[in-house]
């Protein structure tokens, strides 16, 4: 499989008439994992719910292709099916729809009709990612995240990720309420995604994820802008040191989308 | 004698109608007798639903015939999925229109005293039962309208009867075609069981033909004696110009139970009355409902369970999936009279709007009488969620199939606790039907 290109150009992003991006420009390429970083209210999600089409969300200017494809003409089952996938901070619960049904559905919404997943390929890949993000097979017959605890979801979200194998995956603070162990585990099912054909994005307030899945690219968003990128070693210094000389060098006094 | 206008039929026509049929005077009697109450006796009242300009009354042919069915391999297609035409040794019953087409009853229960049969032979064969229980207990002809004309005009349905300390292990199964543009249903099911006795009764009501205007109007008497359990599965899905008034209802004698398995599939205008009576003490009623409205239906759906014995408990849960510019009222009703002690009423309505134009409305009513029970009610009317669409769609699953899910997830919890498999299965693939 050739690597894919996400390309975000000036996108401007608003919900109920506010602007909350102003202008993001990003590339993502297959093979490359990039981390977006900056305190709450920066931005960050918006930019990872934009990108997908959550509803609320309106884009006023700005591009986003993935693969030259116009990604912002598309339905959100249609940016799904070309190869882009979003794990949410919060998954909804579906009551009635067991989490297995719901996984195959996924994967068969992107194949022919008559070239269905087999039902045992289907049942030994999900078995042995669970095996591999510690998930009790009990949950694959579970209503899809209903009940599920907080560390469940997240799993449950890089599950997806495993099993419908996107060309470009967003994940949105995926690490936010996890202990260290499960993200540990989480890490390792990321990692196991590595290769030229996919594509990361991580959205986190915390350097700790990334002590586990070394980016390539870290990017520190405020005002609703990608202000500064560098390598690995920038989420280092943000560590060490916060935020606070970057908003002194570029001269940001509040660093939210103001409100 | 006054000429009637209202009706299609008068007592001229119903005297030949019975006599055609040579039925025993009782009935002729009972029948005319409806007739003069039809005439005057105003419509039910379906609470919230304006029903007074439908058609309940209006048909083209009250009488008409149609071919039986010589086998099953005869049947089309569609009948062919509702029934498991390889069981050799089943308990059928197959009425085209309002003709009996199709009855298959085991030996083995022939010889244990069942009782299963068309109405009309019923009447003739087993007169003396029939006539101590149509009519007389849970249902009576001068209620409304509908009843009156239900009485009057009754020209299909089936009668079981299980003996004292009989258990049916296998369903009763009954299947109401109706493939006749012109028919008329005027059906009527009695289904008695006496003490200590345990059956399980499926019906399906399906059309085949899409007329412009119909009428169906079908009365079910459970009467369920001492210590009996009654399991009573109905899957409707009768076409979109017929309008229904569709009658259940049961009567629990001691420590009886009475359980309900609903399937409201109808396309047409439906207004539906399910009641168990709880006479005797320690009886049980459980009543669990789906519903799929479309189109430009309206549908007005009364769940009542009545407390009169001591200890008794009753049991409701309906969901209702509404779609296009369907509409709906959820009326459940928990009544304990007096004297009713220590009894339990719990009731759940939920009502989900798949679109803008859709309406649901649910009615939790409460009405005690006495003390010492405990009682519960919840009920939720409400939109699709749109984030639940968007997030199955982020995994690049269609609109379309996305909200096939959620209802399918949402009508999950009453469906899977049918008590019947079989209304189970026929349920899960009208749901994709309609739902698609």
């Amino acid at each position: 499989m050739t690597a894919s290109t996400l390309i975000i150009k000036d996108l401007h992003v608003a919900i109920d008439g506010k602007e909350i991006l102003k202008g993001v420009n990003l590339e993502i390429k297959g093979g490359e994992f990039h981390a977006i970083m900056g305190p709450n209210g920066t931005g960050k999600s918006t930019l990872s719910a934009a990108i997908m089409g959550h509803p609320k969300y309106e884009v006023t200017s700005g591009s986003i292709e993935l693969d030259g494809e116009d990604v912002l003409e598309m339905e959100v089952d249609e940016r799904a099916r070309a190869g882009l996938f979003l794990a949410m901070q919060y998954p909804s619960e579906i009551s009635g729809v067991t989490n297995a049904d719901f996984l195959r559905s996924s994967i068969n919404s992107r194949r022919e009709e008559g070239n269905e997943i087999s039902l045992m390929k289907f049942i030994r890949e999900m078995d042995s990612k669970m095996d591999l993000l510690e998930m009790d097979q009990d949950m694959a017959q579970r209503y899809l995240n209903e009940g599920f605890s907080g560390g469940e979801k997240k799993r449950n979200e890089i599950l997806q990720l495993m099993m419908i194998k996107p060309k470009i995956a967003i994940l949105d603070e995926i690490d936010s309420g996890l202990d260290i162990d499960a993200l540990k585990v989480v890490a390792e099912g990321i990692n196991e995604m590595r290769g030229e054909s996919f594509g990361c994005l991580m959205i986190t307030h915390y350097q700790r994820l990334l002590n586990y899945i070394t980016p390539d690219h870290v990017h520190v968003m405020m005002e609703g802008r990608i202000v500064k990128s560098g390598g690995a070693e920038l989420a280092h210094r943000l560590e060490a040191e916060g935020y606070d000389w970057i908003k002194q060098e570029l001269g940001i006094e509040d660093e939210t989308v103001s409100q | 004698m006054t000429v009637e206008t209202n009706l299609p039929v008068d007592q001229e026509y119903i005297r030949s109608f019975s006599a055609e049929k040579g039925e025993a005077q009782w009935l002729a009697d009972l029948r005319l007798a409806a007739l003069d109450k039809a005439e005057e006796l105003p419509l039910p009242i379906a609470e919230k639903t304006k029903i007074n300009k439908w058609n309940f009354t209006q048909f083209t042919s009250h009488s008409v015939k149609s071919e039986p069915f010589a086998s099953l391999g005869e049947l089309p297609e569609e009948l062919k999925s509702l029934i498991n035409v390889e069981e050799v040794n089943k308990n059928l019953y197959i009425q085209r229109n309002q003709t009996p087409a199709f009855l298959s009853v085991s030996q083995d229960l022939t010889d244990q005293g069942v009782i299963f049969t068309d109405i009309a032979t019923a009447v003739k064969e087993h007169g003396d039962l029939v006539q101590k229980y149509f009519m007389t207990d849970a249902v009576k002809p001068d209620e409304h309208k509908l009843t009156a004309l239900h009485a009057a005009l009754v020209n299909g349905g089936a009668f079981l009867y299980v003996p004292k300390n009989v258990e049916v292990k296998e369903p009763i199964q009954a299947v109401y075609v109706h493939d006749n543009e012109e028919a008329a249903l005027f059906n009527h099911v009695l289904i008695v069981a006496d003490d200590n006795s345990v059956v399980t009764y499926v019906e399906n009501y399906v059309s085949t033909v899409a007329p412009e205007s119909g009428v169906a109007n079908i009365i079910a008497e459970v009467i369920a004696g001492t210590n009996t359990k009654v399991v009573y599965g109905a899957v409707d899905n009768l076409a979109s110009g017929v309008t229904t008034y569709v009658n259940r209802r049961g009567t629990a004698g001691r420590d009886a139970r009475i359980e309900w398995a609903l399937g409201m599939m109808n396309d047409g205008d439906t207004v539906s009355e399910n009641v168990t009576n709880l006479m005797g003490d320690g009886s049980f009623a459980d009543t669990k409902q789906v519903v799929v409205g479309r189109g430009n239906q309206s549908e007005n759906f009364t769940t009542k369970v009545v407390h009169f014995g001591k200890n008794t408990e009753g049991f409701i849960l309906k969901h209702g999936v509404m779609k296009d510019a369907a509409k709906s009222i959820f009326n459940g009703i928990g009544k304990i009279e007096h004297g009713a002690s220590k009894s339990n009423a719990v009731q759940e309505s939920r009502v989900l709007m798949l679109s803008e134009k859709a309406r649901g409305d649910a009615n939790p009513i409460l009405l005690i009488d006495e003390d010492d029970v405990t009682a519960g009610h919840a009920a939720s009317v409400g939109r699709v969620d749109p984030l639940q669409l968007y997030y199955l769609m982020s995994r690049g699953i269609t609109q379309q199939e996305a909200e096939r899910l959620v209802i399918h997830g949402f009508l999950a919890p009453v469906v899977e606790k049918l008590p019947i498999e079989g209304v189970k299965k026929q349920l899960t693939e009208v749901i994709e039907r309609k739902v698609r």
